[in-house]
C-alpha cells in the first residue's frame, strides 16, 4: 500500500521539510517509517502519525516540531487539492453581513464552546468571529497579531473576571489549553481566507523559534538569564570605563599621604592619592507586559529580575497603556514567581483597554525621570513598539534617548514582522540600537553587542 | 508460549489485561517494537510508568523481564559478561601437569567460565526475553555507544570466543528521565515514545483499576486534585505511582471524601518536598475549602 510512488513521493517531501526544521531525520529512520507504516492502518490518520512520530522524532523538541509540520504539511496537501478541483468551503459569512450577528450573544457562544472544549463548535465559531472581528482582510498583515486581536475582542482570559455577571461562562475564567485551541482554529481559518483570496499557497515559512520552542517553566530558563545578565553587567561596566577615559587629576588622600611621608622624615615625597571608585552605571528598564507580547513578557520579566540582581542603581518600569515604577517590588521580593504575580496583581498597570499607548508611555516617562535622566544612564525598553493605531510620539522618545547615555530597544518580535501591520519600530529605532529578542540566546548576542564601539561616543 | 500480536488493539488490549493501561501511541509503539524487532527509548517524567510499561509488556507477551539497572560507572563487566577467574583459576591448578598450554588455554576461555550479565543473558535466552534497560541516561556515553552493537543487530563481540548471535530476538526497552542528552547513534536505532502524565480520565481509570474499592467520586475528585497540583510550578509534581499510593491510603483510611483535613493528614504522599509541600498546602487546600481551621496550619 504505503509504496505507491506518489504517497512514498509525500512521505520524502515531509522528511525534507522536517530536515529544514532541524530534526535528523536519516535514510534509517525514512526506512524505519517505511516499515512502521506497513504494520499499521495507514487510513487512520492517528495511528500513522504516531508511526511516523516514533520513527522520525526522536525527542520531546522534535515531537513538538513534528506535530506541528504534520499539520501544517497535511493542511497544505489537502489545501493544495482544494485549489486544485476550485472547492471552496461554503458557510462562511458574507462580510457585508457581519453586522447582523449579534455582539454578545456570540462572545458568550463562544465563550460556551470554548469552555466546553467542543472541538466542532469551536471550529464554526472561529469563523464567526473573523467574520465578526477580523474587519476582513484589513488586519494587521501578521495572522498572529490578528488571532491575539479577536481574542481580545472576544474577552477571552484564563484568568477569572470578576466583573462580569457570574452566569457568564468567562467569569469564572476559562481553561487555557481550550484558548489555545480556539486560537489554533482562528490561525487555520485566517490561513484558509487567505488562501481562498489569493488563490493560491503562501510559501511555506520556517517555523518561527516561538512556535518550536518547548513550553518551558520560566524558572527553567531563569538561571540563563541570570547569567547572561551577570555578563552585561560585567560589559556596561568596562564600557563606561572606557568612555570615561583617563582622569586628568586625581585626589589627594591626606590621611594616606602623611602615613606615608613617616618614612621620609615627615617629608611628603610619595603622593597617595584616593582610589578611583568605579562608578555603577544607571539602568532604566522599561517593560511593555500587555497582551500582545504575553508570550514574551515572562522573559522579560524574568530578564528585570536577574538585572535587578545584579545592579544596585536600577529602576525598573511596566507599562500597557500607562507606566507604573515596579523598582519596589523587585526590591522587597526576591522570588521570581511572587514578582511576577504582583505585577500582574497590583503593579498598578492601568489596563483598561488593553492595548498599549507608547505616545502616552513616553509622556508620564519623561514626567517622572526626565530630571534624573544623565548621560551615564542607560535606557532599556522591551517591547513590540506595536501602538495599535496611536501616536507613537517618537519626538518624545528621542528627548528620552537624547538625554541618556544610551538607549537600547527589544523587541520580541522576529525582524521579518518588524513594521508590519501597526509596529512602528523603525520610528523609534532611529534614536536607539533594537534588537530582536526573545531568546536566552538572542540576549546573549545583545550582551555581545554591547561592547561594539559606540558610534559618536563622546571622547 | 510466548505471544505474537496481530493489531494495535490487540496490543492495547492485552496491556490492559495485565493491568497497565496503555495511551494510544503507547499501544502503537508497543505493537511496532514487537513486529519490527526495534528496541524502543521510553522518555518522559518520573512515575509516569515507564519501567511498568516494560514489565506489562513482559507478562503481556509472556516473555522473561530481563532488567538492567543503569548507574553512573557501569562497565560491561556488569553488563554484558565477565570472565569467572576463580573457576578459571581451579581449572588450571586441577590440570594435569601433562596437559599443554594450548588445550588449557583453549579450555579456560569458554561458554562455560562465562559469567552472564543481563545484557548476555537476554539475547543467550532460548526463549525469547522482554530487556528492560532502566534509566540508561544515568551511564556515561562509553557504555551508550558499547550497547550500539546489541542494539542494531542483536549480537555482541567477545574477543577470545567470537561473535554471539541472538538466538532468539528480545523486546528492548530503554527508558530515560531525561537527565542528559542521548546519543544521536543510539536514538537512530530506536523507536521513540515520550510518555507524559495521562490525561485526566485515562488517569481516573488507572486509580481506579489499582483500588477498586475506592468510592467513585472520591476517586474522580483525588485525580482532579491531582491535575491541580501537577498545573502548580512544583520541584517534583506527583506522578501516577503517587496518586495510586494517594488513593490506597484513602482507602485504608476510610475516607468518604476528600476535604481540606484529610488533604491536610495524607498530602506528604502526594508531595515530597519542603517548598512544594507548602505551597501546595496554600494554593489547594484552601480550595478544597472545608470551612473548617484551614490555614492556621
Amino acid at each position: 500500500m504505503s509504496d505507491t510512488p506518489d504517497f512514498a513521493g509525500q512521505l520524502l517531501r515531509f522528511a525534507e521539510e522536517l530536515r529544514d526544521e532541524g530534526l535528523a531525520v536519516g535514510t534509517s529512520e525514512l526506512l524505519d517509517s517505511f516499515a512502521a507504516l506497513e504494520e499499521v492502518s495507514w487510513t487512520s490518520r492517528e495511528d500513522m502519525r504516531e508511526a511516523l512520530a516514533t520513527t522520525l522524532a526522536k525527542s520531546q523538541e522534535d515531537r513538538r516540531v513534528f506535530d506541528l509540520l504534520f499539520e501544517r504539511f497535511f493542511f497544505r496537501a489537502a489545501e493544495a487539492e482544494a485549489l486544485d478541483h476550485d472547492v471552496r468551503e461554503d458557510g462562511g459569512i458574507d462580510p457585508n453581513g457581519a453586522q447582523l450577528i449579534d455582539m454578545d450573544a456570540l462572545r458568550a457562544q463562544i465563550a460556551a464552546a470554548v469552555r466546553e472544549g467542543n472541538e466542532g463548535a469551536m471550529r464554526d465559531l472561529a469563523r464567526m468571529a473573523i467574520a465578526a472581528f477580523g474587519r476582513q482582510g484589513e488586519g494587521s498583515g501578521v495572522i498572529g497579531v490578528d488571532v491575539q486581536r479577536i481574542r481580545r475582542a472576544l474577552g477571552l482570559r484564563a484568568e477569572p473576571q470578576t466583573d462580569l455577571p457570574p452566569d457568564d461562562p468567562r467569569s469564572e475564567g476559562l481553561p487555557r489549553e481550550n484558548i489555545r485551541e480556539f486560537e489554533a482554529h482562528l490561525r487555520r481559518e485566517l490561513e484558509r481566507a487567505t488562501i481562498e483570496r489569493t488563490r493560491k499557497l503562501p510559501p511555506s515559512r520556517p517555523l518561527n523559534e516561538l512556535d518550536r520552542a518547548l513550553p518551558s517553566g520560566p524558572l527553567a530558563d531563569l538561571a540563563q538569564v541570570h547569567r547572561i545578565v551577570t555578563q552585561l553587567k560585567r560589559r556596561l561596566a568596562t564600557q563606561g570605563h572606557e568612555q570615561r577615559g583617563r582622569k586628568r587629576h586625581a585626589h589627594v588622600d591626606v590621611r594616606r599621604t602623611m602615613r606615608a611621608s613617616l618614612q621620609t622624615g615627615g617629608v611628603p615625597i610619595v603622593i597617595k592619592t584616593k582610589p578611583r571608585r568605579p562608578r555603577r552605571p544607571e539602568i532604566l528598564v522599561l517593560t511593555d507586559v500587555s497582551t500582545s507580547v504575553t508570550s514574551a513578557s515572562v522573559f522579560f520579566l524574568s530578564v528585570l529580575h536577574a538585572l535587578h540582581d545584579a545592579f544596585r542603581k536600577l529602576r525598573s518600569f511596566v507599562f500597557i497603556e500607562r507606566i507604573s515604577e515596579v523598582t519596589d517590588i523587585f526590591e522587597r521580593e526576591r522570588n521570581f514567581k511572587a514578582v511576577s504575580e504582583r505585577i500582574g496583581r497590583d503593579a498598578g498597570v492601568a489596563d483598561i483597554s488593553g492595548y498599549t499607548d507608547y505616545g502616552r508611555v513616553w509622556e508620564e516617562f519623561l514626567a517622572l525621570i526626565e530630571d534624573d535622566l544623565h548621560p551615564r544612564a542607560t535606557v532599556i525598553v522591551l517591547g513590540d513598539a506595536r501602538t495599535n493605531g496611536r501616536e507613537p510620539r517618537a519626538d518624545l522618545f528621542a528627548r528620552v534617548a537624547e538625554k541618556a547615555g544610551r538607549t537600547f530597544w527589544l523587541n520580541p518580535e522576529p525582524r521579518l514582522y518588524w513594521n508590519y501591520g501597526d509596529s512602528v519600530i523603525a520610528a523609534y529605532e532611529r534614536h536607539c540600537e533594537a534588537f530582536e529578542c526573545w531568546t536566552t540566546s538572542q540576549l546573549e548576542d545583545f550582551v555581545k553587542a554591547l561592547t561594539r564601539p559606540v558610534p559618536g561616543a563622546a571622547p | 508460549m510466548p505471544v505474537e500480536p496481530a493489531s494495535v488493539a490487540e496490543v492495547a488490549e492485552g496491556l490492559r489485561g495485565t493491568g497497565y493501561l496503555p495511551g494510544e501511541s503507547t499501544a502503537l509503539v508497543s505493537f511496532l517494537a514487537a513486529k519490527l524487532g526495534k528496541p524502543v527509548l521510553v522518555e518522559g517524567p518520573a512515575g509516569v510508568g515507564k519501567t511498568e510499561l516494560a514489565k506489562a509488556l513482559s507478562r503481556y507477551l509472556e516473555r522473561r523481564l530481563v532488567r538492567l539497572q543503569c548507574y553512573e560507572g557501569l562497565d560491561e563487566a556488569k553488563a554484558l559478561y565477565e570472565w569467572n577467574y576463580r573457576k578459571q583459576l581451579l581449572r588450571i591448578q586441577t590440570e594435569q601437569a601433562g596437559a599443554g598450554w594450548d588445550a588449557v588455554q583453549d579450555d579456560i576461555f569458554s561458554a562455560d567460565f562465562l559469567l552472564q550479565r543481563p545484557l548476555m543473558e537476554a539475547i543467550a535466552s532460548e526463549d525469547p526475553v522482554v530487556l528492560l534497560i532502566d534509566e540508561i541516561d544515568k551511564t556515561d556515553q562509553e557504555f551508550e555507544a558499547m550497547l550500539l552493537e546489541l542494539l542494531s543487530d542483536f549480537q555482541i563481540s567477545i574477543p577470545e570466543l567470537g561473535r554471539i548471535d541472538a538466538r532468539t530476538q528480545p523486546v528492548v526497552i530503554l527508558t530515560s528521565n531525561n537527565s542528559r542528552e542521548l546519543t544521536e547513534a543510539l536514538k537512530r536505532r530506536c523507536l521513540y515514545l515520550w510518555l507524559d502524565y495521562p490525561e485526566l480520565d485515562l488517569e481516573l481509570e488507572i486509580v481506579r483499576l489499582h483500588s477498586p474499592e475506592l468510592d467513585e467520586t472520591v476517586a474522580r475528585k483525588l485525580v482532579e486534585v491531582i491535575h491541580q497540583i501537577r498545573a502548580l510550578d512544583l520541584k517534583k509534581p506527583p506522578s501516577i505511582a503517587e496518586s495510586i499510593d494517594w488513593a490506597r491510603a484513602l482507602l485504608l483510611l476510610g475516607a468518604r471524601d476528600i476535604d481540606a483535613d484529610t488533604f491536610r493528614e495524607t498530602m506528604s504522599i502526594i508531595v515530597k518536598h519542603r517548598t512544594d509541600l507548602d505551597t501546595v498546602a496554600e494554593r489547594i487546600g484552601v480550595k478544597l475549602g472545608g470551612l473548617a481551621d484551614v490555614g492556621h496550619a
